[in-house]
């Protein structure tokens, strides 16, 4: 175990992955010389060279389109969209291309690409650049979720997306590069796709999040528990394929959920959750699932407009309390 | 200047081939414009549905470029693609299967006729996005390079993805990284209803090789033999490092976008004077005239393809549809 940083996580998961496997490498824009937006690529051109750290043209559409092509020659792209946000631009690429490759030819071709991209509010840098766009590859078959909240399953959920078979958005917050956790130094520590993690028990209230939410639903739970609320945590970790169980395993026990994150409210990925719920164990719940998501504007740039845009504890707080 | 050098290479080839080669090239031609033609027969029938594109008129963009490829180099394309995909050696049996919907169409009946597949003949898709096709092909050329193989790309795409980003994107990228690509313009002077002309601003479209930095040359596309010679220099360029190149082939397609298009944009006039440039009949007046081929030896070619089309049907027709079961199989890798 060492104790470092999500960023230092994902750099430590890319350096074991290249150095495991010649296929792997990695390309997008400013990963090499600059070391990537977010420092997440960091050192690795002095190590692996322009070959396998591969700085490319502001060209979204064709930086993932050049990934699937290279997938379907038989490497294994990692490939940094340098926000989200500019990921839109690669959405046909994304949606039209990765997604459909396997299922559309007969299950003859496959697209092992990984697609890291930063995402999230919270730094004031406006309506194009804080947005959590997971719903939308949620949404679409074919593609496989997968949104950390740890630096421990930073690493260990990187490293399963590069070496499995399907094409993978892997979305990081750009609020948790700087967190500490934990992390085993073991090359071959993984974690498996679709197993959500309880990161704290109890028995009132299922908190359900992943990502940046993850923090602030354990928090909330702090507060809970000095209002003699006893929430439970559960951290989906992958919303593709997305472990239900553990969440019908919890309300069983607590009778209500809360689903948090990021995304916009509407049609977000607690909607699906919610749903889930419902089919799964919709005589177990003593209440309506509740969502606490960001509200339904575009980013505005003020901070006190920001701050009042996007969820926190105090709002999980609010509604667990509302629950009871 | 591009123009009277593919002549000539043109020339050189019609010359220097082996009869057997220029045969063959001929066959595939044929076996093209005869697949279509049964292709259109079944779509009247109802054997065929969906969107269904013909490239009856276009066979000497297709044999020609691939000709000039090894087995083992790859090929992107478009929903127009049942030529590329024959050309590149599919069993025209799982091609017409697939058109029909069937299990044992060459994409299981999932894909087609604007997603045909083959990983084992490097036919590496048909892509229905107009553009969508350019992306893939570069980072397929960038896997080659990669891997320091041999290999080279030919990508196709319309005239109608000239104004796509994916178009430029994929140049300056292909260029930059001195990719292994052979981009392949077929220019048939629409784009559904829409002149070229009426699309992007520069119609010459061989010319947005040089803003790219790479040979870009206009060959007469009903000329089997100058496409080939062109992309034989292009894929030479390519294998040896050089990078990409464009070629723009000038064409025609003889019917209209799509089986369900009245082609009511277009006169029959200008149709009549393409379809005396056929590429079929282009060829056959060189292999008689020039190297005094048989018609007889053409004959037999054309009956021989017809009999494998009427194979075709009949395995199409004879074959299982895919199980409603196992629809949600295969969505992702190993599931
Ligand atoms: C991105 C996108 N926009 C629009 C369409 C609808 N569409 C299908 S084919 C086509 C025309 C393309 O023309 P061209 O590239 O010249 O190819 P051709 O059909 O002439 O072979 C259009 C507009 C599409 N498939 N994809
Ligand atoms: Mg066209």
């Amino acid at each position: 175990m060492a104790r470092i940083s999500y960023r230092e996580a994902l750099n430590a998961a890319l350096r074991e992955e290249l150095d495991r496997d010649e296929r792997v490498f990695i390309m997008g824009e400013e990963v090499g010389y600059f070391g990537g937006a977010f420092k997440v690529t960091d050192g690795l051109l002095a190590v692996y060279g322009e070959k396998r750290v591969r700085d490319t043209p502001i060209s979204e559409l064709t930086i993932v389109g050049a990934g699937v092509g290279a997938a379907m020659g038989g490497l294994k792209p990692v490939v940094e969209l340098m926000t989200i946000n500019f990921g839109l631009l690669a959405m046909d690429q994304i949606v039209n291309h990765a997604a459909k490759i396997h299922y559309m030819f007969g299950g003859k071709a496959t697209v092992p690409i990984v697609i890291r991209a930063p995402q999230g509010g919270g730094h004031q840098l406006g309506a194009q650049h804080s947005q959590s766009l997971e719903a939308y590859f949620l949404h679409c078959p074919g593609l496989r979720v997968v949104i950390p909240a740890t630096p421990a399953d930073a690493k260990g959920l990187l490293k399963t997306a590069i070496r499995q078979t399907d094409p993978v958005i892997f979305l990081e917050h750009e609020s948790l590069y700087g967190v500490k956790g934990e992390v085993p130094e073991d090359n071959d520590f993984l974690v498996p796709f679709g197993q959500a993690a309880v990161l704290r028990e109890g028995k009132d209230v299922t908190i359900v999040a992943y990502s940046k939410c993850v923090y602030d639903a354990l928090s909330a739970a702090e507060a809970l528990e000095n209002a003699g609320i006893d929430a439970e945590v559960i951290d989906l970790r992958t919303l593709n394929p997305l472990d239900i169980q553990t969440v019908v395993a919890s309300i069983k026990k607590t009778g209500k959920a809360i689903v948090a994150y990021e995304g916009w409210r509407t049609g977000g990925a607690g909607a699906e959750i919610a749903s889930r719920i419902y089919e799964a164990a919709f005589d177990d719940l003593d209440a309506p699932v509740e969502r606490v998501a960001s509200l339904d504007t575009p980013m505005p740039y003020n901070a006190k407009l920001e701050h009042a845009v996007l969820p926190s504890a105090g709002d999980i707080v609010k509604v667990a309390e509302q629950m009871m | 200047m591009a123009l009277e050098r593919d002549k000539h290479t043109a020339q050189r080839a019609l010359l220097t081939l082996h009869e057997a080669q220029l045969l063959e090239l001929y066959r595939r031609m044929v076996l093209i414009r005869q697949f279509e033609e049964k292709t259109a027969e079944m779509y009247a029938r109802g054997k065929i549905t969906g969107f269904c594109h013909l490239y009856a008129g276009e066979e000497a963009v297709a044999v020609g470029a691939i000709y000039a490829l090894y087995d083992k180099d790859y090929v992107v394309s478009t929903y127009r693609e049942h030529g590329h995909c024959l050309a590149k050696g599919a069993d025209p049996k799982v091609v017409m299967a697939e058109l029909f919907g069937k299990v044992t169409g060459i994409s299981k009946g999932r894909g087609g006729s604007m997603h045909l597949f083959d990983q084992d003949l490097r036919f590496m898709g048909g892509y229905a996005i107009v553009g969508g096709g350019l992306p893939i092909a570069t980072g397929l050329g960038l896997s080659v390079q990669y891997n320091e193989g041999p290999e080279v790309v030919c990508c196709f795409f319309g005239d109608g993805a000239l104004p796509q980003g994916a178009f430029h994107e994929s140049l300056n990228m292909a260029s930059l990284w001195k990719l292994p690509v052979v981009f392949v313009c077929e220019n048939n002077f629409y784009g559904m209803g829409t002149l070229v002309q009426n699309a992007i601003c520069q119609e010459e479209l061989y010319r947005f090789a040089q803003p790219y930095k790479m040979p870009g040359v206009r060959v007469d596309g009903m000329d089997v033999l100058e496409v080939y010679g062109a992309t034989m220099e292009a894929v030479a360029r390519a294998r040896e490092g050089d990078g990409p190149s464009l070629i723009e082939a000038v064409t025609y397609r003889f019917r209209g976008h799509s089986m369900s298009d009245p082609v009511e944009y277009r006169s029959k006039r200008e149709e009549r004077i393409w379809q005396e440039r056929d590429p079929i009949k282009n060829l056959r007046r060189k292999l008689t005239v020039e190297r005094h081929v048989a018609e007889g030896r053409l004959g037999e070619i054309e009956a021989e393809v017809a009999r494998q089309i009427d194979d075709a049907v009949k395995f199409a027709d004879e074959s299982p549809e895919p199980s409603v079961e196992e629809l949600g199989k295969g969505v992702y890798a190993g599931s």
